[in-house]
């Protein structure tokens, strides 16, 4: 049914359609409203869940490790300071292959103290092993929880999973989604039933200790899940698309760039900004296109090589950078990506810490792009330096 | 030990659980010199040396760590640490 709500409790209610067994979460901004709505939903009866409240992060993921490996399905939200806190139990939970659902509501990283967004927070995890989904607007961000409970608990992939959504732009932000009904979302989300899990009949340990002679082994294992997850992902949101209409098997979007000469790759919240830019420069004749990012992890290297093999140079733009490098993550696996390949690649650092990325913006850099000017920071203001 | 998902393990599995790995230096026992006094059993901290039917004692290289404890207390010089190739 198509409501107009509040990105938080969209995903708030998507977290309820897909019955979670335990929720365990620490509250922080801008995540607060999600965890607030949980909590209303279990007191009001309308989640049948075990809601633990916890002193910090570092507990709410150890909780949900720990009921995750009880064979509940779990699930926790967090953003920055907070998932920082956790990071020791992030590892933890996709080494012991537990199918954890979290959101995160993405906010930079202090020092400096900012409560605004950029994506710091879950780039800075990207080798956890999680799978990471990325949403452009709150539909998506809603929809991406389904999707992700569904490939986590697939046997062939037992990794957990990172919803993330611009904090704020998204998270804050009303508009009109379609929430499925319970009946749809049970007929596309079965009950939970894990391989293994703790019980005190039948005695079993998580996580076991690993000598060297075996841990190399166990890394290769969860890198090998990361890629069976590319089949789960396409085949389930395929179905989710049968059922609903929206298909979510893509990986990657590509927003008028068939007969592009420049374009733009991005993730989140910007892209619907983009893409607006895009349509103002196509009707002034300039060959501009997207390349949107979904599924960061596992990296559609295949499918970017292929969508971008067309044009004449790419500008990334990233909200966040890999400090003593050559700038953000998505700059860096797109080359990675092209290697070999002779298009230029330029990336820009905009819209840290709450920084508004403008269509002014956007053109500004595709005029830098055609220029060869890039890899750095975009927008500095040059009286503060 | 096959690998299993998630390094799930039920009880009772760690004896499949090879530690030996790490070890540089491995004891060699020399029966030629040995009294059977079992010091070497005795001061094993990982337990892994063991008496056999005549009375003699070897290491189970599959724990051993090479920690040299049994050779340096071993009253007839009867254990050689020796660097492992592996």
């Amino acid at each position: 049914m198509m409501e107009i709500t509040e990105g938080s409790h969209a995903v708030a209610e998507a977290v309820r359609l897909c019955r979670p067994q335990v929720v365990s979460a620490y509250p922080i901004t801008p995540q607060t409203h999600i965890v607030e709505a949980l909590a209303d939903f279990v007191a009001n009866g309308k989640l049948d869940a075990e809601y633990i409240t916890v002193e910090n992060e570092l507990s709410a993921l150890s909780a949900c490790v720990g009921a995750s490996a009880a064979g509940s399905r779990t699930y926790s939200a967090t953003t920055s300071q907070g998932l920082m806190l956790m990071a020791e139990v992030v590892f933890n939970a996709a080494g012991m292959r537990l199918p954890i659902v979290m959101s995160i509501a993405n906010r930079a990283m202090g020092a400096p103290l900012s409560i605004w967004n950029d994506m710091q927070d879950s780039i800075s995890l990207r080798d956890a092993g999680w799978l990471h989904f990325y949403a452009e607007d709150n539909q998506e961000a809603t929809d991406l929880h389904f999707l992700a409970y569904k490939v986590a608990e697939d046997p062939t992939v037992q990794l957990p999973v990172f919803v993330c959504f611009d904090g704020f732009i998204l998270s804050h932000t009303y508009e009109p989604v379609d929430i499925l009904t319970q009946e749809q979302a049970d007929s596309f989300l079965p009950k939970y039933n894990p391989a293994d899990k703790l019980d005190a009949k039948d005695p079993m340990s998580f996580g076991m200790y690993a000598t060297p002679d075996y841990y190399h082994e166990f890394r290769y294992e969860t890198n090998e899940a990361q890629n069976r997850a590319r089949a789960a992902i396409v085949k389930y949101g395929k179905e989710f698309g049968t059922l609903f209409g929206r298909d979510y098997s893509a990986f990657i979007e590509s927003y008028r760039l068939d007969d592009a000469e420049t374009a733009i790759v991005a993730m989140g919240s910007m892209c619907g900004t983009i893409k607006d830019a895009i349509d103002e420069m196509r009707d002034a004749g300039m060959k501009v296109g997207l390349l949107r990012i979904r599924v960061f992890r596992p990296f559609p290297i295949e499918e970017v090589a292929k969508a971008l093999a067309h044009v004449k140079r790419i500008a990334v733009l990233d909200k966040n950078v890999s400090l003593g490098s050559r700038g953000g993550a998505t700059a860096i696996e797109v080359r990675d990506a092209l290697y070999g390949s002779t298009i230029p690649v330029k990336g820009y650092i905009l819209g840290l810490g709450g920084r508004d990325i403008r269509k002014k913006d956007i053109k500004e850099i595709v005029s830098l792009c055609e220029k060869g000017i890039g890899d750095q920071f975009y927008g500095l203001r040059k009286e503060l330096i | 030990m096959a690998l299993a998902v998630g390094c799930r393990a039920r009880p009772g599995k760690s004896r499949d659980n090879k530690t030996g790995s790490w070890r540089v230096f491995k004891p060699v026992f020399d029966h030629e010199k040995c009294s059977k006094c079992g010091m070497c059993q005795t001061l094993c901290p990982e337990g892994c040396v063991h008496e056999d039917a005549e009375g003699f004692f070897d290491p189970d290289y599959n724990y051993c760590k090479g920690c040299g404890i049994c050779a340096a207390e071993c009253p007839k010089e009867a254990i050689a640490m020796k660097q492992e190739e592996k």
